[in-house]
């Protein structure tokens, strides 16, 4: 039987499709709990609960949605221009060594209203600076975003490292981090925010920087969907020769692209080191900028479903970790396994059950009518 | 039947220990390694494990995965009511001193890192003092006059390993050439076997043939092809000569296992003091390690001249340079 159009209604496309796939994760999830001789639905409980009920694990989950918010919107503008930036989490990296060299530079002179809007243009250009590079690259040269983008993964790493070890680490002491920003010089933390309202709310690393991220999203859809530029980009992902014909660069575009893709990266900086850490340290991006792969997948590189999957994950990590804290059964690595089903699922099976759905939905119609 | 006696016999014991037992809610909080990464977090297991093991005395544990859950880890202990509080790894200083001040009846241990805090306990080992010993005998068994070091992540930690086993091969032969590789600038480097025997293999291919691994579980790649090429390799940590006998010259012993140990039951005993602990040679924090699996290795001139160095490490006839004093290798 021949695809009949492959008509899915949009709210089975963009709503139902990701519940069935979030569903059978936890489904084999629970699967695997029920082996190791655990109860599923407690675990479920637990994850539940931790993720957004005890004291301060929402204000915990919104602070990882916050990193996978900026990480995925930077998967998913890339990817609108058709490359696949495996490099989120090296872009990350160095946007956070932006926001903290100009915080450590700084911090002594400037009040925290100049400070803010100079770290974040730091975490952006130190971001956008890192992703010019592959893109440079893959628009001039043709070397394959994939590849470069890991390669510069593993340069950031290294980077760091040599940073946090020889020039930055405040002497005398062992642990490879630069000294403690001036406190003024922190972005408030949300609890501390909704107190001068007079709202108590428990004590959490969110800040404000959960702000910053709403308004990227908007500004990732106006650009994509509302102006020339957005037009280019989506234009030339989906087809190079087309764009060339209708006067698109598509080399500029891929540049700037990658440029837009890494600063939203490098905010993940602005939340880590800004608002949490405080410092300059080692291993912040945590492996947000590869989680932020999956968001975007899942989303469907829209700002409203980024937000969305970068909730699910958040409360996957923060769920996670209060599972794991209340029962020894459950070690870290089976909260990667499960975190890794979702993946699995939501991103590589993505589409496993879409002609199931598809089939679902054509049945309704008689078969007479089908004839004709 | 004989189970049945054993029951009893535990219960009594656990009876024995109960006023204090059911006080005592130990907690403890590993770091990114996770616990079961040969080396450092894992001796920090096998002390608590043993401590749970003697008195039944179950404690609360968790692995941090990323940055931001060190405070949140040790935050939760502190307010389920957990006391003694460890803290596994330099990392975790940061999170331990806010959560300690913001819970002063709470006892904290620290390790590989000082906290500055009344209710705080911090324990830190010479690290180069005990690869100094082990660089006199790599240099003593070396017939090449050239020896080899490979890190885990270069780190400040790892380079002190690397300058006190450079300033113990010098010690013996001035001449000796040391080479020191790194694994990698990530914390993969600390399980990344595959790139440990690599570049073992490369200095022995520049003329080593004796090789000191301080790198977790990269280290099991270093001995492996220490092996199959016929040199010597130098375990970290925990003692790691069984691993190879007749490859595995020796270990450079860090007792985090004991410190571990010690920091429960020295909370159950009420011999736990806050303050710094810095654990080098004369306190048997670290040492090297000599047992059947290498005793055939070490020659009576090898075990008198390290035995020698170490006598005069404690006596302070010997200074070795800490790499972390100036971030510098100088001596």
């Amino acid at each position: 039987m021949a695809n009949p159009g492959g008509q899915l209604p949009a709210w089975a496309d963009i709503v139902m499709l990701p519940l069935i796939n979030v569903a059978m994760a936890f489904i084999v999830s629970g699967i695997i709990i029920a082996a190791i001789g655990q109860n599923p639905f407690e675990a479920v409980r637990i994850m539940i609960l931790g993720a957004f009920s005890y004291d301060g694990a929402l204000g915990y989950t919104l602070y990882y949605t916050t990193n996978f918010v900026f990480t995925g919107l930077a998967v998913a503008v890339a990817f609108h221009a058709g490359l696949f930036n495996i490099g989120g989490e090296g872009q990350a990296y160095i946007g956070g060594l932006g926001v903290g060299l100009a915080a450590l530079a700084l911090d002594g002179s400037l009040p925290f209203i100049l400070l803010l809007p100079v770290t974040i243009a730091a975490a952006a250009l130190f971001g956008a600076g890192w992703a010019f590079i592959p893109g440079y690259l893959q628009a001039k040269r043709g070397s394959h975003i994939v590849i470069t983008t890991i390669m510069f993964n593993f340069i950031a790493a290294a980077l760091m490292v040599y940073l946090m070890t020889q020039v930055l680490i405040r002497p005398g002491q062992m642990s490879p981090e630069s000294r403690v920003l001036a406190e003024h010089a922190w972005l408030p933390f949300m609890h501390e925010a909704l107190g001068w309202f007079g709202i108590a709310a428990a004590r959490s690393p969110l800040n404000l920087s959960l702000l910053w991220a709403l308004a990227c999203c908007v500004l990732v859809w106006l650009l994509i969907w509302h102006t020339r530029l957005g037009h280019e980009i989506r234009t030339v992902g989906s087809n190079q020769t087309a764009a060339v014909y209708a006067g698109i660069r598509p080399d500029r575009t891929i540049i700037v692209a990658m440029c837009i893709s890494g600063g939203l990266a490098g905010f993940v900086g602005v939340n880590e080191i800004l608002g949490v850490q405080h410092r300059l340290l080692l291993d912040f991006s945590a492996g947000y900028g590869f989680t932020g792969i999956a968001v975007a997948l899942m989303g469907r590189n829209h700002p409203v479903g980024i937000v969305l999957a970068s909730l699910l994950f958040g409360a996957l990590y923060q769920g996670g970790a209060e599972l794991a804290f209340e029962n020894a059964a459950f070690t870290p690595d089976l909260i990667v396994v499960i975190q890794g089903l979702v993946v699995l699922f939501s991103g590589a099976l993505g589409f496993m059950f879409r002609p199931y759905l598809e089939r679902l939905f054509a049945r309704p119609v008689p078969p007479a009518l089908a004839e004709a | 039947m004989k189970q049945g006696m054993a029951i009893f016999a535990l219960a009594m014991l656990a009876g024995a220990g109960a006023a204090s037992a059911a006080d005592l809610k130990p907690a403890v909080v590993f770091d990114m390694g996770g616990k079961f990464d040969k080396s450092f977090n894992e001796g920090v297991y096998n002390g608590v494990e043993k401590f749970r093991q003697e008195t039944g005395i179950k404690y609360r544990e968790f692995e941090v995965k990323n940055p931001t859950q060190r405070e949140q880890a040790v935050r939760k202990m502190a307010e389920r009511g957990s006391d003694p509080v460890l803290g596994v790894g330099f990392a975790q200083a940061p999170a331990i001193e806010a959560v300690a001040k913001d819970f002063p009846d709470t006892r904290f241990t620290i390790i590989d890192m000082v906290v500055d805090l009344p209710n705080v306990q911090s324990v830190v080992f010479k690290e180069h003092e005990g690869s100094f010993l082990v660089g006199v005998l790599a240099a003593a068994a070396s017939k090449t006059a050239k020896v080899g070091f490979v890190g885990g992540m270069d780190i400040p930690l790892i380079r002190r390993f690397a300058c006190g086993y450079e300033q113990g091969v010098k010690h013996v032969d001035a001449d000796a050439d040391v080479y020191v590789n790194m694994t990698g600038t990530t914390p993969a480097a600390w399980n990344d076997p595959t790139k440990g025997s690599e570049l073992a293999r490369s200095q022995f291919d520049r003329g080593a043939d004796v090789v000191f691994a301080a790198a977790g579980g990269t280290g099991i790649g270093v001995y492996q092809a220490a092996k199959d090429n016929g040199k010597y390799a130098i375990g970290v940590d925990s003692n790691q000569n069984h691993l190879h006998p007749g490859t595995m010259l020796t270990s450079m012993l860090k007792r985090v296992d004991v410190a571990a140990y010690n920091t429960f039951s020295g909370a159950r005993d009420g011999k736990w003091q806050p303050g710094i602990q810095v654990l080098g040679l004369a306190e048997g924090g670290v040492d090297w390690a000599l047992d059947e699996h290498n005793a055939s290795l070490i020659t009576p001139e090898m075990k008198a001249r390290v035995e020698s160095a170490k006598q005069d490490i404690i006596a302070g006839r010997i200074a070795v340079h800490d790499y972390m004093a100036d971030n510098e290798c100088s001596y």
